[in-house]
């Protein structure tokens, strides 16, 4: 045999061992913000691991509201079916610590707390075993595993672990992962989430959700993009948040994220103004 | 009916014991051993004059509790023997064998049993058979050792009145009027004995002698089913009677699908040869009888035990206990799947509930009441098959609901314009954040209909909360409350931040 074709072989054995994932396409769920969208190739991965991480614990509410988002674009609360079933895993500590999630609150981001089943874990190592179990479950549409800090049980064997059994079942697996550094891991796609400010409403009222999203990393295609997104309940899906915002805070946020300088266009303040005088 | 009588253990020691406790001050005594009492020490005598009598005496505190868990550990031994087992304190059980006693060859070889496993425990056990509890109990504490059962009701009417169990002003009262046994109390018409003595006197008599109907209360109410296999010789490993267990549950299987029903609640009970027994209890969220599902979740429980099971010199019986059963019909299959998909997420819920504790899976449940911490339950998921409903949010507008709650709301310091104003900055958790944009105030009332009439609206728990939705300049979101109104309610009122907006 020439040495080419002995290592092709040899390639292909590695590749049939390694289960190649370039083979098989995941689904994709788009997540309405056209910007991220391109960035994913159309969507975010069905069946596959997406870690959300938030910097500091103060953004525990803002990261875990970014998550219900993802959760209800992956589909969550749509049909009584298979794949219609959020679990939230915590821990019990981030329960105290954090807040625990508030069910009224869910239904204000549009998703139903019927469909969500909580599990609350005394320690890390309970929160990956439950893990384990549900992503197993194929009948699990997503599941959310929230980690506070770097617990030393997730490393890349636990992850990749959890990527080979999301991949078999096609549940999707977000790692929520609050006052954490990035680490390599299996993970699809990885952001990092922080509070933005949002667009007011009138009379200077905090407006919807919105985030600052940055992707750090995703397999197989470009990554290192950031985004302002809001979330639009309405519609159950992401947009971009620039658009509405006055000229000099949009100008005061591309100084500060040393962005592309996006053009002024009308907040919403001046809408809300326009239709309130029509209506009068 | 059968009835044990034991007494404190004894350490086998030759001095006589005594446990005393103290009575207003001085120590008295409160049982003794047959040794000291037969030196005429009796229960309720100080203990300077016992000493006074017997200088040899050995002390040893009297522990009522103590006592109550020995008697609860034999009560869980004599499990054995029938399901229906009362505790009646301090020294003795009752056994309901009402169709059990064919199962051990009649009552005389099944007491001869009892005697023969209780022997192991305690030298000191009274043993008798009646046919009411009360009767049991008086022939087991008043009859005289060696009577024989063949002749209870004569053995009964020759039971001085204290067997009546009737205090001693009473017992007095009838021994100076000549009733000195039950039979003479029998004899007479009950009409003026209850007059003279009070209706509990015949009460106790008629109960004692069967003519009115008496019971026990078990400790535990009687399994819906169960199913139990003893073994010839005790098995040595767990896997084994793990094994057995599941033959067990295949019973079980087929008698719940005969009759249509399934299980909500399954305890497998192991009784250790030396008389120890442990319990590997599951719920599930749907009825079931599946056992291989049942199997499963036993199997997580048994990996769950932080104390493991010791089968020690093996197990000479198991049983398999189904408390709670529900109907449950064939499982019609979907074409789409609907069924097969509630099924999955429940035995998955049941899996994980067995291994970390009930509690630890939840689902929420919407509360009817206008407090914030209030409006949601999350209740473990094993009580809460079917999803409840929630209403919709308002359209058109930013959410008014945390995502997170705190609970209880965690202290900040804030710093307003004027006192009854919106915050201007606040620290929390050490940090300052300077408030950009708010939204309020959403004014939150206390339940005024839960505290009592006439107390004064300043107390803690009737005070009216001025909510705030804030964001900071960083953009997180906050939910905040003034505590009290100012000046109307409250001098200085607090604030708290009460949840985390997306």
């Amino acid at each position: 045999m020439s040495r080419p074709d002995s290592l092709e072989s040899l390639k292909n054995r590695i590749a049939g061992i390694e289960r190649l994932r370039a083979v098989e396409t995941a689904a994709l769920a788009q997540t309405g913000h056209a910007g991220i969208d391109d960035a994913l190739g159309g969507g975010l991965a069905r069946g596959r691991v997406h870690e959300v991480f938030a910097a500091e614990a103060g953004d525990a509410g803002c990261a875990a509201g970014f998550v219900a988002g993802l959760a209800l674009r992956l589909g969550v609360g749509l049909g009584m079916g298979s794949g219609g079933t959020l679990v939230w895993l915590r821990e019990a500590q981030a329960e105290r610590q954090g807040g625990r999630l508030h069910a009224p609150g869910l239904v204000e981001i549009g998703l139903d707390p019927a469909r969500v089943i909580i599990g609350i874990m005394p320690d890390p190592l309970a929160v990956l075993r439950a893990a384990a179990d549900v992503v197993r479950c194929a009948e699990v549409g997503v599941a959310v595993i929230e980690l506070w800090r770097d617990p030393r049980l997730l490393d890349l064997t636990a992850s990749r672990r959890l990527a080979l059994a999301a991949e078999t079942s096609g549940v999707t697996v977000i790692g929520l992962r609050i006052a954490a550094t990035p680490s390599p891991s299996a993970a699809q796609t990885r952001w990092q989430v922080s509070a933005a400010p949002s667009l007011p409403m009138e009379a200077n009222a905090p407006g919807y959700p919105a985030w600052k999203v940055e992707l750090l990393r995703q397999r197989g295609r470009p990554s290192g993009s950031d985004w302002r997104v809001e979330w639009n309940r309405e519609q159950a899906c992401f947009a971009d948040a620039d658009c509405g915002l006055n000229a000099g805070e949009s100008a005061a946020i591309a100084a500060a994220s040393s962005g592309a300088v996006l053009p002024f266009s009308a907040g919403r303040p001046v809408d809300a103004a326009n239709e309130l005088r029509r209506a009068g | 009916m059968r009835q044990t009588n034991c007494d404190a253990p004894g350490d086998g020691r030759d001095t006589p014991l005594v446990l005393v406790e103290k009575v207003r001050g001085a120590m008295r005594i409160a049982a003794t051993c047959p040794q000291a009492a037969a030196l005429g020490l009796s229960p309720g005598m100080a203990l300077a004059d016992a000493r006074a009598q017997v200088p040899l005496l050995t002390v040893t505190d009297h522990d009522p509790a103590a006592d109550l868990t020995w008697l609860e550990r034999l009560a869980d031994l004599c499990d054995r023997f029938t399901p229906l087992v009362a505790i009646e304190p301090p020294d003795a059980l009752a056994l309901d064998i009402t169709g059990c006693a064919h199962l051990f060859g009649g009552e005389a070889p099944l007491l001869a049993d009892v005697a023969h496993f209780m022997a192991r425990w305690s030298d000191d056990v009274r043993l008798s058979c009646g046919d009411t509890p009360e009767a049991a109990q008086a022939l087991a504490r008043f009859a005289p050792a060696g009577t024989s059962f063949e002749s209870e009701d004569a053995t009964l009417r020759r039971l001085p009145v204290a067997a009546l169990r009737i205090d001693e002003e009473t017992q007095t009262a009838l021994i100076r009027a000549g009733l000195k046994t039950i039979g003479d109390l029998a004899m007479r018409p009950s009409a003026p004995l209850a007059a003279r003595f009070g209706a509990d006197l015949v009460d106790n008599l008629d109960r004692l002698l069967g003519t009115a109907d008496s019971r026990i209360t078990p400790r535990r109410a009687a399994p819906a089913l169960r199913f139990e296999r003893r073994f010839a010789e005790p098995i040595g490993r767990t896997e084994a009677a793990m094994a057995a267990i599941g033959e067990l549950a295949q019973e079980a299987a087929i008698v719940l699908e005969q009759r249509g029903m399934g299980g909500r609640r399954f305890i497998a009970r192991f009784f250790r040869s030396d008389g120890r027994t442990y319990d590997l209890a599951t719920e599930s969220s749907l009825p079931m009888r599946d056992p291989d599902i049942l199997m499963r979740l036993l199997s997580e429980r048994l990996a769950a035990l932080a104390d493991p099971i010791d089968p020690g010199f093996g197990f000479d019986m198991i049983r398999l206990a189904v408390p709670r059963i529900e109907p449950l019909t064939p499982a019609q299959l979907q074409l789409e799947g609907g069924c097969v998909a509630d099924e999955a997420m429940a035995e998955l819920v049941d899996r994980l509930s067995t291994r970390l504790g009930r509690g630890a899976i939840r689902r929420f449940e919407p509360r009817n009441s206008h407090v914030p911490e209030q409006a949601a339950l999350t209740l473990p998921a094993v009580d809460l098959p079917a999803p409840a409903a929630w209403d919709a949010p308002q359209s058109g507008e930013p959410p008014t609901r945390p995502i997170h709650l705190f609970d209880p709301p965690q202290p900040i310091e804030v710093i307003a314009e004027v006192p009854d104003g919106p915050p201007h900055r606040f620290r929390w958790r050490r940090t300052q954040h300077h408030v950009v944009r708010f939204e309020g105030p959403e004014r939150i009332a206390a339940q005024w209909w839960k505290h009592a009439p006439g107390k004064s609206p300043k107390g803690g728990g009737g005070l009216t909360r001025d909510y705030y939705r804030v964001e900071d300049a960083r953009g997180r979101r906050f939910w905040i409350f003034r505590h009290g109104l100012y000046e109307t309610e409250k001098p200085d009122p607090r604030w708290y931040v009460h949840g985390l907006f997306a």
